[in-house]
C-alpha cells in the first residue's frame, strides 16, 4: 500500500482534460519531483492532492484513506498532516512570528510550544530578527523563507511544493533546497515538488515524473529520466528541443 | 456690540470649559446614543458584509447595488419612515418608541449599517482567494477561515464602522423627526446646534459644533489616519481620504 496514490485521476475544466488518467504511487519518505512545462497541469494535481479541488474523475488515497469520500471535518483533518506552499506565495497582514504561528495556533497548541517552534524553525530560514516585523514589508526572497517556514512548523508528513524557489536568487535557492532535504533525512516528510528547473528536480528528486499537457509521460529515478529517457517528447524536454 | 460669531466662539469655550451641565448632558446623550446604535449597525453590517464579500451566489450583483443605494440614504428619509413604523399608529405603535432615545439609535441604526455593511462588502471582497486557499490549506476549519478573512480586512471594516459612527451622529434629519429635540431627553448636538442656531445663540450651537469636530478629529486620528497610515506603509498606495463627519 502506497503513502499516497492517485488512481486514473482526471481533471476537466471548461470541457479541457487539465489532467488525464494521472496514476502516480508515492511512497512515505520519498521526494517525488514533477516536472514539466508551464500550464501542464503541475499545480492542479498538487491542488488535488492536497483537497483544495476535486478530480472529476479518479481517486486519491492518502495512507489507505480515499479521500474522495470525506465529509467536511474528515477534509480538514486529512489535510492538516500535510501543506502545500503555492507558487504565489502569500502572507497574511501580521507580524512574521504570527505568520508562522498561524497553522500551529490553528491546531490550539500551547503558547509556549508555538514559541519554541516559531523561533527555532524561524532561526533555520535565517529570519529569527524579523519576527515582529510585518509579513508584508518582506522582500520577495524572505517572505519565500516565511511561507516555507509556515509549512515545515507543522512537521507535516506529506509536503507539497509548489515551484518554491521560482525567482529566487541562488543563495535563497540553496537555502531552501538545504531545508528541503533536510526535512526530508531528519522527519522523514514526503515531499512532491513541481518545479520546471530540471536540474533541481535531479539534486532533489528520488522520483522524477515528467507531466505535460495533462498526461503523465513518464517517472522513474532521476538517473534514469534524465539519461535515458524513454518517451521522445521526455527527451525533446529535457534536451531543450521541445516546442510546446 | 461685538462680533457675534467672534462673541460666538468665545462664548463656546467658557460653556466647554466651566463644565456646562446642560452642554455636557447633550454631548454624552449624543456619544451614548450614537455609539450604540453603531454597535449595533457593525453586529449587523459586518457579518452581512463579509458574507456578501466572500461567498458567490445568484442575485449578488443586485443585492450589491441595493446596499450601495442604501449606503446614501437621507437620513430624513429615514427619519420618516422609522417614525411611520414606530408613532402611535404605526405597526411598532405599541412599543411606545417615538421621542425616545431608543427611537433616534433605530434611526441611525437604519443609517449606519449599509454604511458599514458596504464598506465592509468592498474590504472583503478585496482579499485575494489566495489567502483564503492558504488559511485552508494550513488546516483552517470553516470558522477560522471566516475568521482570518474578518482578520484581514480589518482595515477596511474598521475605516466602515468609524464612517458609520460619523454618519450616526453628524445626521440631523432623523434625529429630530425621530427624537423630537426635547430638552434633557432626546436633545442630541446636531438637534440643539439647529434650535440653538434658530434661537440665536451662538455660543452654545458653536460649543456644541467644536465638539462635534473634536470627536471627529479623535475618530480620525484614533482610527482612520492610523489605518490609512499603515495600509499606505505596507502597500505603498495612497488610500482615498474619507470624510467622516458631514451633518445631513
Amino acid at each position: 500500500m502506497g503513502f499516497l496514490k492517485l488512481q486514473n485521476v482526471t481533471k476537466i475544466y471548461n470541457n479541457r482534460y487539465v489532467l488525464k488518467d494521472i496514476n502516480i504511487s508515492v511512497k512515505k519518505g520519498e521526494i517525488y519531483a514533477l516536472i514539466g512545462p508551464s500550464g501542464a497541469g503541475k499545480s492542479t494535481l498538487l491542488r488535488i492532492i492536497d483537497l483544495l479541488e476535486k478530480p472529476s474523475s479518479g481517486e486519491v488515497e492518502f495512507e489507505g484513506v480515499k479521500t474522495g469520500l470525506l465529509n467536511e471535518e474528515g477534509i480538514v483533518k486529512l489535510r492538516r498532516k500535510m501543506v502545500l506552499l503555492s507558487q504565489k506565495v502569500v502572507l497574511f497582514n501580521m507580524s512574521v512570528f504570527g505568520n508562522v504561528a498561524y497553522g500551529l495556533n490553528l491546531r490550539k497548541i500551547n503558547y509556549k510550544i508555538v514559541k519554541e517552534k516559531v523561533n527555532e524553525v524561524l532561526n533555520r530560514v535565517k529570519m529569527l530578527e524579523y519576527a515582529e516585523q510585518n509579513a508584508l514589508l518582506l522582500s520577495g526572497g524572505e517572505a519565500q523563507r516565511i511561507a516555507l517556514a509556515r509549512s515545515i512548523v507543522l512537521e507535516p508528513e506529506l509536503l507539497l511544493l509548489d515551484e518554491p524557489t521560482a525567482n529566487l536568487d541562488p543563495t535563497n535557492v540553496a537555502l531552501i533546497e538545504n531545508i528541503i532535504r533536510e526535512l526530508n533525512a531528519k522527519h522523514k516528510t514526503t515531499i512532491i515538488i513541481a518545479t520546471h528547473n530540471m536540474l533541481q528536480a535531479k539534486r532533489l528528486g528520488d522520483k522524477v515524473g515528467f507531466i505535460l499537457n495533462g498526461e503523465l509521460v513518464e517517472e522513474g529515478p532521476p538517473g534514469q529520466l534524465f539519461n535515458q529517457p524513454i518517451d521522445e517528447r521526455t527527451k525533446a524536454f529535457i534536451d531543450g528541443t521541445m516546442i510546446y | 456690540m461685538g462680533n457675534p460669531i467672534i462673541d460666538g466662539i468665545i462664548n463656546a469655550f467658557i460653556l466647554l470649559f466651566t463644565g456646562d451641565p446642560q452642554i455636557w448632558q447633550t454631548i454624552l446623550l449624543s456619544l451614548r446614543v450614537s455609539g450604540l446604535a453603531v454597535v449595533f449597525a457593525s453586529m449587523i453590517g459586518i457579518p452581512i458584509g463579509v458574507v456578501i464579500g466572500v461567498k458567490n451566489f445568484f442575485g449578488k450583483s443586485i443585492i450589491v447595488s441595493l446596499i450601495n443605494t442604501l449606503m446614501g440614504l437621507p437620513p430624513v428619509v429615514v427619519g420618516l419612515v422609522v417614525f411611520l413604523l414606530i408613532s402611535r399608529a404605526g405597526p411598532l405603535g405599541s412599543l411606545f418608541l417615538v421621542y425616545t432615545p431608543t427611537a433616534i439609535m433605530i434611526g441611525q441604526i437604519v443609517i449606519a449599517t449599509p454604511i458599514i455593511s458596504g464598506i465592509t462588502l468592498a474590504a472583503v471582497s478585496s482579499i485575494d482567494v489566495s489567502v483564503i486557499e492558504t488559511a485552508k490549506t494550513l488546516g483552517a476549519t470553516r470558522s477560522q477561515t471566516w475568521a482570518l478573512i474578518i482578520r484581514e480586512a480589518r482595515v477596511g471594516i474598521l475605516s466602515g464602522v468609524a464612517i458609520g459612527f460619523g454618519q450616526s451622529i453628524s445626521e440631523v434629519g432623523a434625529s429630530m423627526i425621530l427624537g423630537g429635540n426635547i430638552e434633557g431627553f432626546t436633545r442630541i448636538m446636531t438637534t440643539d446646534i439647529v434650535l440653538q442656531t434658530s434661537q440665536g445663540n451662538y455660543g452654545q450651537a458653536l460649543a456644541l459644533g467644536i465638539m462635534l469636530i473634536t470627536i471627529a478629529f479623535i475618530i480620525n486620528s484614533l482610527v482612520l489616519t492610523r489605518l490609512q497610515f499603515s495600509s499606505k506603509k505596507l502597500a505603498g498606495k495612497k488610500i482615498m481620504s474619507l470624510g467622516t463627519l458631514s451633518t445631513r
